[in-house]
């Protein structure tokens, strides 16, 4: 049995939902856990913030380097690009 | 016409690598006289890429923007007498350790960090570690800053650079920074930003924070999100400096093992100031220390050692032991405090019967059979008006510092000592963990400053218990009692209009009481 878990822990702030929010929406795999102030998400193998799911939510540009201001945790390989935020874990 | 945009990629790579040249009016032994005390092979700096690939000039942005929160958040909350708003005064106690043990630790790391910046090759090394030594001094400065409104209202908070040096307690983080500080530049990184970082940092600023945030403590909540948000950052750098290491040569492999089993063993002892934080000083809990090791290091840690496997990397040796420890770690620490509290800045108490119930739930192996009766006989005392104190100077691990109080894994009634002989003198540790690194190197853990040991030597003040507490800079009487004999208590209850009680004015009354 392969534990591959990876997690994101955000600030439960007006600036982190979207994210939150933008995580959700594209990672279904995903679980959200709420802590006071903080909401941490485990998923299996991977979890991906993507750009232009954010900036639909916001209306604004949204750079993926923004998310450094509400990052509380995480656990994984980051990969970071102009179009995204990741983490992952291979099996 | 403006000029195209460059990538991420593109822009970490001019800003960073290309920001290095090779010298040459002296050898790169020289100009890095350390990178070869260790014994680990480095073939290629280049293959060092932080992933996050933040440069100077996004750093400076974020961060700046993290400050001007923070800012706001402390000058509303002083504004707004939110001193008044945590649950109640008991919880203050846990600031109390966090500025005495932790914020120094800040400041160790800021300078650990400008050290090891200075003696790695690699330019992605160097820049990632003066980013980080920037952070943790930053971090120091915004917890003194915030926790100084509370320095206004309660005690034990005046005096903790004085106190970080020299009160026993308090040697024990002291002295874990001192060992990683005192090593060379791959282990100090292994040991912050691998083992405690990436390894075991969730598990003292989430449940802080959490906890800070559960019991009204926004200014704690915001100075710890906001430091946490760079942990985030030094985590990445932990892993990234773990897998870097390993990759760069197989021999690495086993030197890098022995780090982490070090390190963790350490990193475990030094949270036990965490278990009994979350266990026994928040007046409102977030979860149990038990449930935050099961989902941060059997959980988490389990994912992150099954990843690190493909480079022969195993789990930190005696994990198995924290397993087992679970269930005793936080009541026997609470305890040791509880019983030494006339010789500690901060207050302890006994939980009272609803806080029992919630522990007796969370702990249904350990907590009825073997802490409850005592909790309930140290109650009684206190309802008497004679707690119980423990008079005696306790014996030290000659690894963590720790005293001797941790019970083995599979007895809980039988404490836990081992020896070791060198040149012909005997020193105890605590655990196998502790006396495998004291083992692997006497000399340098025989020349551990130990508080009971620099007492008994005359190191202290003096001999008897009232002069190593006016060494100490202890504010007899009002900082080392019991919460229910206290000033910040009675202070407490006047503010907050609890009942009709004598307060503050009449310190000199309750002092008495306390050490009567």
């Amino acid at each position: 049995m392969s534990n591959n878990m990876v997690y994101i822990a955000l600030q439960n702030n007006e600036e982190a939902r979207p994210i939150i929010e933008a995580i959700e929406q594209d990672n279904p795999h995903a679980v959200i856990n709420h802590f006071p102030a903080m909401v941490k998400i485990d998923a299996p193998g991977r979890i991906v913030v993507n750009r232009e799911t954010v900036e639909e939510l916001i209306g604004r540009d949204w750079d993926p380097q923004e998310i450094h201001i509400s990052l509380v945790s995480i656990s994984g390989n980051v990969d970071e690009t102009e179009d995204a935020f990741m983490l992952e874990r291979l099996a | 016409m403006a000029a195209k945009k460059l990538g991420l990629r593109e822009k970490y790579s001019k800003m960073t690598r290309d920001l290095s040249w090779d010298p040459t009016y002296q050898s790169m032994d020289k100009i890095y006289p350390q990178m070869n005390l260790e014994g680990l092979k480095i073939e290629d700096w280049d293959k060092w890429e932080d992933p996050f690939r933040l440069t100077m000039d996004a750093y400076w942005k974020y961060q700046a923007e993290k400050e001007r929160k923070l800012y706001s958040i402390i000058e509303a909350f002083a504004q707004n007498n939110g001193q008044l708003n945590v649950t109640d005064a008991r919880y203050v106690n846990a600031l109390k350790l966090f500025l005495n043990g932790v914020s120094p630790l800040e400041y160790a790391a800021h300078r650990g960090f400008a050290m090891m910046g200075r003696q790695f090759p690699g330019v992605g090394a160097q820049v990632a570690c003066q980013m980080q030594s920037v952070d943790e001094l930053r971090h120091v400065q915004t917890q003194v800053h915030t926790i100084s409104h509370y320095n206004k209202y309660f005690n034990g908070l005046d005096d903790f650079r004085h106190k970080h040096d020299n009160v026993w307690y308090l040697s024990v983080p002291k002295s874990f920074f001192d060992d990683a500080m005192t090593a060379g530049p791959f282990e100090f990184i292994t040991a912050i930003s691998f083992s405690f970082e990436y390894v075991l940092t969730n598990l003292l600023f989430m449940p802080f924070m959490s906890g800070a945030a559960y019991n009204g403590d926004m200014a704690t909540v915001t100075f710890g999100f906001s430091a946490q948000s760079d942990e985030a950052r030094h985590m990445t750098l932990g892993l990234e400096v773990i897998k870097f290491m390993l990759e760069q040569h197989p021999d690495n492999v086993p030197i890098v093992q022995r780090w982490i089993d070090k390190w963790f063993w350490r990193g475990y002892r030094l949270l036990s100031l965490v278990a009994m934080m979350m266990d026994y000083m928040l007046p409102k809990k977030v979860m149990s220390w038990k449930e935050a090791w099961e989902m941060y290091f059997v959980q988490n840690g389990g994912a992150l050692f099954e990843d690190l496997a493909r480079y022969g990397i195993r789990m930190p040796k005696y994990w198995e032991e924290t397993v087992k420890g679970m269930d005793h770690l936080s009541h026997q620490t609470w305890n040791t405090f509880y019983t030494h509290n006339h010789a500690a800045a901060f207050h302890t108490w006994m939980p009272d019967q609803e806080e029992q119930e919630w522990l007796s739930a969370k702990y249904p192996e350990s907590f009825d059979k073997y802490y409850r009766p005592r909790w309930d006989f140290y109650t009684k005392l206190e309802e008497e008006g004679k707690p119980f104190g423990n008079p005696s100077l306790p014996m030290l691990c000659q690894t963590c510092q720790i005293p001797m109080f941790y019970t083995e894994a599979d007895d809980p009634t039988t404490v836990s000592y081992r020896v070791s002989e060198h040149k012909g003198n005997k020193y105890h540790t605590c655990s196998d963990g502790c006396k495998d690194i004291f083992d692997h190197e006497p000399e340098k853990y025989i020349q551990a400053w130990l508080p009971v040991h620099q007492i008994f030597q005359g190191n202290c003040g003096g001999a008897s218990l009232d002069d190593v507490l006016d060494w100490y800079r202890m504010d007899k009487g009002v900082e080392n009692v019991h919460y229910r004999f206290s000033a910040d208590y009675a202070n407490w209850k006047k503010w907050k209009g609890l009942d009709d009680e004598p307060a503050a004015d009449d310190a000199a009354e309750i002092q008495q009481a306390a050490s009567a």
